[in-house]
């Protein structure tokens, strides 16, 4: 069914673009621009979710994780002048995050809601209550040209010339996929989010395995604050993450909890919300601007909605593991 | 001859129980060994033991001379232990191949070579004879196929000693006695063979030698040549046991419970019950045979008011019965004794008492008007702990204090006790060790004798053949056969349990 239903989406996709196009060819190509630059952060933090939740480990402690890490990232970045040393240290919060909730998912066996709602306040207290003004960051992360791609005519101009996280981030979406479905490691990720005793009774450690990945998603999760603090814009506020991380999880659901099809799912968000803006800019629509912030959520709802009952979610999320007793 | 397991002095408590009390036994290559014993004897946490799924307190337990490190499944694996688990350890969602491979894959950098595993799935199912398509995904296979999958995936590591927990529990009678053919393949083959049960049929049939546990204690080492089926089951309760229910000629009076044309979803809204039909007349059993999942529960629910009728109706001494309410039926003269006793059976955290009640509180003498009466619900429980043998200090402790068997007498004890006009009892021993079991058929004799009309839903045939007067086959939601149980055929029945229409 689904291989049914992708390729005439494609190609439905790429008529819509080639109708704008032939409207107003510069408009086309920079929404399409925005639009990638919009779905980044919704995917890469979806793929903490999807990491997480087939390895059985419920993670909605995502925004928190994010908005954390977009903090240290962005101060710990002004402070020494060194955006890349931002990134790194924004990477390395964000699998701390992954650790204290694998800490008290798996060993403390806390329910996950819990757990994941802490992670959240942790990060909105520490960040609003150690936040400073007056620190800015040396520059954003730079665009990068890539080679042959940016002097093909119409996708080199939206493909090309986005910022280093951007293009590490779809190599992370679509290693991500490789790992799950063709490696020993995914194999075993998946039978432990599935059927987390099959794993076990062949040798398998459950635990061990849950540790790991939930940790290395929380990495991503940090990869992805630091791309909106160091990459997309350049600034940190309180509460900068408005949600992104939350959408995530809508995006996980909606894209099945497979990494390709959770981008699909971030890319048709971030297209959302490039047009909508253009739609504002050129005038077409006059709806005032809180409309449109609302539009991710609306979005969310949406699509949970049609989603629900339709999708399958890995059998043993959310049940900490324990042997079984005689 | 050396031998290959060899299980010295192993103890291991849960709490206050001990599970294993210095238990020593030892497997030789090819040799096939039945664990026999009641429920709670401690059969499974010895295996789990040699295993590794659990750290036994004391004791060394070796394969070829060598000590195997304690609690450590890998080390287990390692050294040629396999085991095929009660509860089938397979992902439903995934294929043959990736379940077999699952935790040993071919691979070269970490990325799996499916070809290379599809070949071996293949070459291992056709060394043992065991067919299975290496593409099929789990959750789409019948059970006796998914324990080939478990069975190959034990074999597939170059097994010594096979380990198998209760392996038959879910099987047809042929699909039985496919396994035991492999069993004795294997053993041939030079596979020491552990297998637990608590069949004494499969025991004579297969085993070199018989290991009986109670209570955690080894109470001794047998032989089906030295001991008969008989003497096995006395070993196992610790006293003598009657096998065959002894029950006298069933006086069948006018039909009670009459079902017609019945139709019923699933969980999955898909037609689970499709046009089934049956009567049952008072002083009479009626035993529904079948496999399960072949639209037994769904049947049970809908006659008992807990799942929706999408078509047909179902009568009580000739009244209609309304649809979807448990409290209807039991108003109409249902008893039910549920197949999961403690999600419909039993509130766990109330009192043996209350349990005892749960469907009368409100009536006289338990209640006057709003009011609870303690002191009827408080004799009430004296008497009926007495009388059906409910094994328990005091009726005022929760029933979660109660031991498998005993908290099913307590369900039994309150549905039976009210004499009602028809008892649906759904799998009414399922997890109750062999006396409770002689017990509670020996109340549902009595119950008909009363003028019950009873309705006898159960896997295990040997318990439908035994209690039986009339015995109904049940195959895809509809009853495909009904014999007189003096003129049943067990071979036959097997046959049409498993859908050949023969």
């Amino acid at each position: 069914m689904r291989l049914k239903t992708r390729y005439p989406l494609i190609v439905g996709l790429v008529l819509v673009f080639a109708y704008f196009y032939a409207q107003n060819g510069i408009v086309a190509t920079s929404v399409s621009f925005s639009a990638i630059q919009l779905a980044l952060p919704l995917a890469l933090a979806a793929m903490v979710g999807v990491m997480c939740e087939r390895t059985g480990i419920v993670n909605i402690g995502i925004e928190g994780t994010m908005l954390i890490s977009a903090f240290t990232a962005f101060f710990l970045g002004a402070i020494f002048k060194d955006t890349v040393l931002g990134v790194l240290v924004g990477i390395f919060t964000g699998s701390m995050m992954g650790l204290l909730l694998a800490l008290m998912a798996i060993s403390w066996k806390m329910d996950q809601i819990i757990a994941g709602v802490i992670l959240n306040i942790l990060a909105a207290g520490l960040t609003s209550f150690l936040y400073r003004q007056n620190y800015s960051i040396a520059g954003t992360l730079s665009p990068i040209e890539i080679p042959i791609l940016s002097d093909i005519p119409i996708a080199g101009a939206i493909l090309s010339f986005h910022g280093p996280i951007t293009y590490f981030g779809i190599f992370i979406v679509v290693a991500l996929w490789f790992a799950l479905y063709k490696t020993s490691w995914g194999l075993r990720s998946r039978a432990v989010g599935e059927y987390p005793s099959s794993a076990d009774t062949a040798g398998v450690s459950v635990i061990k395995l849950r540790y790991i990945n939930v940790t290395i998603a929380g990495g991503i999760g940090g990869l992805a604050g630091a791309y909106l603090s160091l990459e997309a814009v350049g600034i940190f506020e309180r509460g900068f993450t408005a949600g992104k991380g939350f959408t995530a999880l809508a995006i996980m659901i909606f894209g099945r909890w497979n990494p390709l099809g959770a981008f699909a799912a971030a890319l048709f968000f971030g297209l959302a919300q490039a047009v909508t803006s253009q739609l504002m800019i050129d005038e077409v629509v006059e709806i005032p601007q809180q409309f449109i912030n609302i539009l991710p959520y609306v979005l969310t709802i949406v699509i949970l909605a049609i989603s629900a009952g339709k999708v399958r979610p890995p059998a043993a999320e959310g049940i900490p593991y324990e042997k079984e007793k005689a | 001859m050396t031998n290959l397991l060899e299980i010295e002095k192993v103890s291991k408590s849960f709490g206050q129980v001990k599970a294993n009390d210095e238990i020593s036994l030892e497997v030789a290559p090819g040799e096939i060994v039945a664990l026999l014993g009641e429920n709670g004897a401690g059969k499974s946490t010895l295996v789990k033991s040699v295993f590794g799924l659990v750290k036994p307190d004391s004791g060394v337990i070796r394969i070829n001379g060598k000590v195997i490190e304690p609690g450590d499944t890998a080390s287990a694996i390692a050294n040629g232990i396999g085991m095929v688990h009660q509860h089938f350890q397979l992902v439903p969602v995934m294929s043959v191949t990736e379940n077999l491979i699952l935790g040993d894959e071919p691979r070269k950098l970490g990325v799996i070579q499916m070809k290379e595993a599809r070949n071996a799935a293949k070459a291992i199912s056709e060394r043992y004879g065991l067919d299975v398509d290496p593409d099929a995904i789990i959750e789409d296979l019948p059970v006796g196929m998914a324990q080939r999958v478990e069975i190959l995936k034990a074999l597939r590591r170059d097994v010594k000693l096979l380990i198998l927990d209760e392996p038959t529990a879910v099987l047809t009678p042929q699909e039985t006695d496919e396994l035991l053919d492999v069993l004795r393949n294997l053993a041939k083959r030079g596979v020491g063979i552990l297998f637990i049960t608590h069949k004494l049929r499969e025991v004579m049939a297969v085993a070199d030698r018989v290991v009986v546990l109670r209570n955690g204690k080894l109470v001794g080492t047998t032989s089906p040549k030295q001991s008969g089926e008989a003497q096995l089951a006395q070993m196992m309760v610790g006293r003598e046991v009657v096998l065959r229910v002894e029950k006298s000629q069933a006086k069948p009076a006018a039909p009670a419970l009459k079902v017609t044309d019945l139709q019923v979803l699933d969980d999955r809204k898909l037609e689970a019950v499709r046009g089934l039909s049956l009567e049952v007349r008072s002083g009479e059993i009626l035993g529904v045979a079948g496999v399960e999942g072949n639209g037994q529960r769904e049947l049970v629910e809908a006659i008992c008011g807990m799942r929706n009728r999408v078509g047909g109706t179902v009568f009580i001494e000739g009244v209609e019965l309304p649809n979807l309410s448990p409290r209807a039926a039991h108003d109409a003269g249902i008893s039910h004794i549920p197949e999961d006793r403690e999600k419909h059976g039993l509130v766990s955290s109330y009192s043996i008492a209350d349990n005892l009640i749960l469907n009368t509180f409100d009536k006289a003498p338990f209640a006057k008007g709003w009011i609870r009466n303690h002191d009827a619900i408080a004799k009430n429980g004296i008497t009926l702990v007495a009388s059906y043998d409910i094994r328990t200090p005091s009726p005022n402790l929760p029933a979660s204090s109660l031991s498998g068997g005993n908290k099913q007498k307590t369900v039994v004890a309150r549905e039976l006790s009210q004499n009602k006009k028809v008892v649906v009892a759904a799998q009414p021993t399922r997890g109750v060790d062999v006396g409770s079991i002689e017990f509670i058929h020996n109340q549902l004799i009595a119950a008909r004798d009363k003028g019950s009309a009873i309705l006898l839903v159960s896997a295990e045939l040997d318990e439908v053949l035994s209690l039986s007067d009339r015995i109904a086959v049940i195959y895809g939601g509809k009853i495909v056969a009904t014999f007189d149980s003096k003129s049943a055929d067990r071979a036959e029945i097997g046959r049409l349990m498993a859908g050949s229409n023969a």
